[in-house]
């Protein structure tokens, strides 16, 4: 049965083109304090465009309106749960919200002078030294602006160490159970990709491992625990393996969530990792960003870090632009601190101790789901999981249902799909991550859920395979999308 | 009756081969467009492109996932199929037919016996399933 | 804890139906050497209350009520209300990447409306959901220009932002691309044709130019692209001070477009969040980076919006992908959405000429060190006196003065970058006019 919820309105709503009308205004600018100046004249007639074609004409009541009622056709967080695997969708606290809009810091201009800049300063030392304390690190870059731009400058560290010692060389190992970015990235970084493949027990082979780790190889890029939601039981003699090479690991911090005060990767052989703020620390995903991806290092690869540097002068923090074997900056600026806000702000209320039990209850609500939906669902790999736990559709499949159908219906019973048909490694994979901040009451709903459509699948497949019902959009056209791509409204 | 042309040559990574003189036109078979589902795009290289037997053609595109295409054989591009930009459905409809990808002046003909008759195609797919 | 909804009777139920004594007992496959074995040496959590006021003690220590005449790639606009009003709707601050499209439609559609805004202004065909920001976006868009063309050289113009092109720098080494520069006219501040016309050659993938550049002229975009065009290399152009799109004719010599949305409601935020975009013709759309909306129906043939174009993206074709990026800044290109609708079709326009007016005013009353025209942004020479010292001046009547330049351009050592916005007030402005004298 479905118990979480039941239709409501959800209205109608133009594109704004469609809604504009000539002489329509939203906005209302002061009067000039100053003498009006001729565009033509200062600009050059040349560079002075007639109009903006097509642009927005609409009120202020009609905007409102509008992206309310946009709002209205979005699930999120706020609604209920939303057990994407490796995306850690948590709560995001408004009091972050609120901290990151103080003037002060809301207006503070990247280059206002040092000394009325210090509570900046002192907000991202204060952020870098607790990441450093959470994954056992001994420095930390803000700069990257999320996941795969902090997995960038990752390696380009490592490549820049490598260098130092003489030869960058060539080639980076990645899982086969690794997220896209990965092997993406180590391309980007000038490497070649060589995949590593998982065991039955879905951790790396670690004998097959040994057998390619040469003098080509740059670094290993894990993630840990793995996109299964498994910890590298190995991870310690894997990192023995490639430093015994002169090679580096690199950790992908996604799974982040499920270690906090338990283990950390500065202590398990890690040499570089990157964290999304906007996974284990709570900011806000708002539809696919902003985030952060600090990358924290081992001394070895601290000289490298991006310029510019905190550095403390006196009682005063300062910029340090003057360090040779940096890499370089990775993007103007500083990086997302709006985001460190908001990241800090999280610290600062869960606390050392919080922190800790955060990750107990985040692995605490992945092994519930589990073991309440074993029994319906197939489990390939039944290794102990942490955070999230990754099913496969198997049993359906045989009723002709597949994951991305499951998932489809699960919208019905009013929740977020989970991550479907990843990682790889997992055919028809069902990856649910419910985070820490789901309560009972929504994860048994959750279950019941899961529960009742395995019972579709035995009884009505075509239910199932049709999902959504529900919603005021149903399933759309991809194809017929990607083969006459239509990226931009155009009047009629 | 078996939908792989007897008169084709095929390869494992689900090329086919059609040789007329020294000109070879070469696709995709149908058993790889099932696979790939509905094809939204198909890459094809420029005319005059030089390619080595086995280096990287083009790639073929359904929503949510891109295969290369492989040369069958070395070569010289000669003609593409224009028609495809704009059509990439033909090539689930008719990828034996009318929906080939490129035509190729073949620089070694020996390249030619490496490649799999109907029978062996079929069998080698039959076997992967 | 306030954000952890479980009391301890429902975790004991929760722990005795996965078969465990404690929660610990659920780590215990972790290897015993991988284990900390003390607590993290962090403070315990504290109040609500508690982090407004270590917030509002760090926002103290930065500059509060100075006005301010910094620009150099992050402007001081106003920002409509209705901006923090949209973002702040959990609908849209708490979802994600919108892959399930029956379910997300909210965010496609103004994605949608926001890549056609995008392309209204800067004239091109088809532009992304965003990018990290401005610099990064100018480096995507360098590497895109390289896999159109297959060719391995990028020449860029003195008179781009310098952190544009130090990140530029960063992205291009690996990949083997040879970076160069061009000089810019010592007269005019705008880029020096003659000296990119030296440095072309026919291996060249793309010509770089900033319009309104570094130095706020608006830039020679058209004799640059003849020149690069000639020599088959593309003509990226990009810009950081969106607002100048309201007034200045986009360029028709452009074959990518990559810039900065900051001024688009978007707070300064000491660096970021901010948003990028790149923007393009039809043609080079599937070597473009970042995610794609597209328009379609769904079965019950109503318009609907989905993510489109994905193979060139990360999560499907990995290491081929045209670049890494997956987060990108979804929720700040929705505040510029918000922004561009307040403004619309004669607001942006009007609140360019503003721009233009005060930037002019203050202008009129120091001597601008380039001849070229400029938009809210120019170069003056501080004279006999130290930038510094006049700066020093103008702190203690609580004004921030222009970016004394020498740090990026030694022979400009002697000179500041000034802005004026809308938010530039005529009083402020002659009290900067009278620290230069």
């Amino acid at each position: 049965m479905i118990t979480k919820v039941r239709p409501h309105l959800s209205p109608n709503e133009r594109l704004l083109f469609e809604r504009s009308s000539p002489g329509k205004v939203a906005y209302q600018l002061p009067k000039l304090d100053v003498p009006a100046v001729d565009p033509g004249r200062v600009l050059g007639s040349e560079n002075v465009r007639a109009d903006i074609e097509g642009f927005p004409e609409v009120s202020e009541v009609e905007t409102i309106r509008h992206f309310t009622r946009l709002s209205l056709w979005n699930y999120a967080i706020d609604h209920g749960m939303y057990p994407l695997g490796s995306c850690s969708m948590k709560y995001n606290p408004r009091v972050n919200e609120l901290v990151a809009r103080i003037d002060g810091l809301a207006w503070a201009h990247p280059y206002q002078p040092e000394r009325l800049a210090q509570g900046s300063m002192e907000v991202m030392a204060r952020l870098e030294a607790a990441l450093a304390e959470i994954t056992g690190m001994d420095a930390v870059t803000l700069q990257p602006a999320a996941g795969a731009h902090g997995e960038l400058t990752g390696i380009l560290l490592i490549r820049a160490l490598l260098e130092k010692r003489g030869n960058p060389r060539k080639k980076i190992l990645i899982p086969d159970s690794a997220h896209g970015t990965n092997p993406a990235t180590a391309v980007l970084a000038g490497y070649t990709v060589e995949p590593v493949r998982s065991t039955s027990a879905g951790m790396l082979d670690v004998a097959a491992l040994e057998g390619i780790v040469d003098p080509d190889v740059a670094a290993l890029m894990i993630t840990n625990p793995n996109t299964l939601g498994v910890f590298e039981e190995n991870i310690v003699c894997v990192a023995e393996i490639l430093h015994a090479k002169g090679a580096l690991v690199y950790m992908d911090g996604a799974n982040m969530n499920a270690l906090m005060g338990i283990a950390r990767p500065g202590d398990f052989g890690v040499d570089a990792l990157h964290l999304n703020l906007h996974k284990t620390f709570s900011t806000p995903h708002g539809g696919g960003g902003p985030g952060a991806g600090p990358v924290a290092v081992k001394k070895a690869l601290e000289p490298f870090l991006p310029v510019p540097r905190l550095r403390r002068a006196g009682k005063k923090w300062a910029w340090d632009y003057q360090r040779k074997h940096s890499i370089g900056r990775v993007r103007a600026f500083y990086g997302n601190f709006g985001v460190f806000v908001r990241a800090l702000a999280y610290i600062l209320a869960h606390g050392g101790p919080g922190l800790r039990n955060v990750t107990l209850d985040a692995v605490l609500n992945a092994n519930y789901i589990r073991k309440k939906l074993e029994a319906y669902f197939d489990l390939p790999y039944p290794a102990p999981n942490m955070h999230e736990v990754v099913f496969s559709d198997e049993r359906q499949a045989e009723k002709g249902v597949r994951t991305g159908d499951l998932a489809k219906r699960l919208i019905d019973y009013g929740f977020h799909p989970y991550t479907v048909s990843f990682p790889l490694i997992v055919p028809g994979a069902l990856m649910i991550e419910p985070t820490e901040t789901e309560s009972k009451h929504e994860l048994d709903q959750f279950i019941d859920a899961m529960i009742a459509i395995a019972g579709e699948v035995e009884r009505d497949p075509e239910t199932v395979r049709a999902a959504p019902h529900g919603t005021r959009t149903s399933r759309a056209d991809e194809v017929t999308a990607a083969r006459k791509p239509v990226l931009r409204w155009k009047s009629a | 009756m078996s939908i792989y042309p007897k008169n084709f040559r095929y390869t494992r990574e689900h090329e086919w081969v059609r040789v007329d003189g020294n000109t070879v036109t070469i696709g995709i078979t149908d058993h790889a467009q099932q696979e790939l589902g509905d094809i939204v795009f198909v890459d094809l290289p420029k005319t005059g492109t030089r390619v080595e037997q086995g280096g990287t053609l083009g790639s073929v595109e359904s929503v949510k996932a891109v295969s290369d295409v492989y040369a069958p054989v070395s070569g010289e591009v000669i003609e593409i199929n224009q028609a495809l930009a704009t059509a990439p459905e033909k090539l689930n409809a008719d990828p034996h037919g009318e929906a080939w990808l490129v035509k190729m002046r073949l620089s070694a003909t020996k390249e030619l016996e490496r490649l799999l008759s109907a029978a062996d195609y079929q069998a080698y797919i039959g076997a992967e399933k | 804890m306030r954000y952890l909804p479980k009391s301890d009777f429902e975790r004991c139920e929760m722990l005795e139906a996965c078969g465990v004594a404690s929660a610990e007992d659920l780590f215990s496959h972790l290897p015993e050497a991988v284990r900390l074995k003390r607590p993290l040496d962090l403070p315990p959590g504290v109040s609500e209350y508690e982090i407004v006021q270590y917030f509002r003690d760090r926002a103290a220590e930065n500059a509060n009520g100075y006005a301010s005449f910094l620009g150099a790639g992050v402007y001081s606009h106003f920002r409509p209300v209705l901006v923090d009003t949209v973002v702040a709707r959990g609908e849209f601050l708490t979802s994600y990447t919108p892959y399930q499209a029956e379910i997300s439609q909210g965010t496609l559609t103004a994605i949608f409306e926001f890549q056609t805004m995008i392309c209204q202004l800067t004239g091109m065909d088809v532009a992304n959901a965003s990018m990290y920001e401005g610099s990064t976006a100018m480096a995507e868009a360098a590497l895109m220009a390289v896999r159109v063309t297959r060719k391995g050289r990028v020449l860029v113009a003195r008179s781009v932002h310098p952190e544009y092109r130090e990140v530029l720098g960063v992205y291009a080494k690996p990949q083997r691309i040879l970076v160069e520069e061009f000089g810019y006219l010592a007269d005019a501040g705008a880029l020096d044709a003659e000296d990119l016309e030296s440095k072309m050659d026919d291996q060249t993938a793309a010509v770089i130019v900033q319009s309104p550049n570094f130095f706020g002229i608006v830039d020679r975009v058209k004799e640059a692209a003849e020149i690069a065009h000639r020599h088959g290399a593309l003509v990226i152009l990009v810009f950081t001070e969106a607002v100048s799109l309201g007034i200045l004719e986009p360029s028709a010599d452009a074959d990518i477009v990559a810039g900065e949305l900051q001024s688009f409601a978007i707070s300064p935020s000491y660096g970021g969040p901010y948003a990028g975009i790149i923007a393009t013709r039809d043609k080079y759309v599937r070597q473009m980076p970042g995610r794609l909306v597209g328009q379609t129906t769904d079965t019950r043939g109503n318009r609907a919006f989905c993510l489109t174009l994905a193979t060139r993206e990360q999560h499907i074709r990995r290491e081929k992908a045209t670049s890494n990026i997956c987060t990108n800044q979804a929720l700040i290109a929705l505040m510029a959405t918000v922004f561009m609708t307040v403004y619309g079709r004669r607001g942006l326009r009007e609140l360019a000429g503003q721009n233009l007016a005060k930037a002019h005013y203050l202008a009129s009353r120091l001597k601008p060190r380039f001849c070229g025209k400029f938009f809210n942004e120019f170069v003056t020479s501080t004279g006999d006196k130290a930038a510094e010292a006049i700066n020093k001046a103008l702190l203690k009547k609580k004004i921030i003065g222009g970016l004394p330049l020498g740090r990026f351009y030694p022979e400009l050592a002697d000179s500041v970058l000034l802005c004026a916005t809308e938010m530039s007030e005529r009083a402020d402005m002659d009290a900067v006019a009278e620290a230069f004298q």
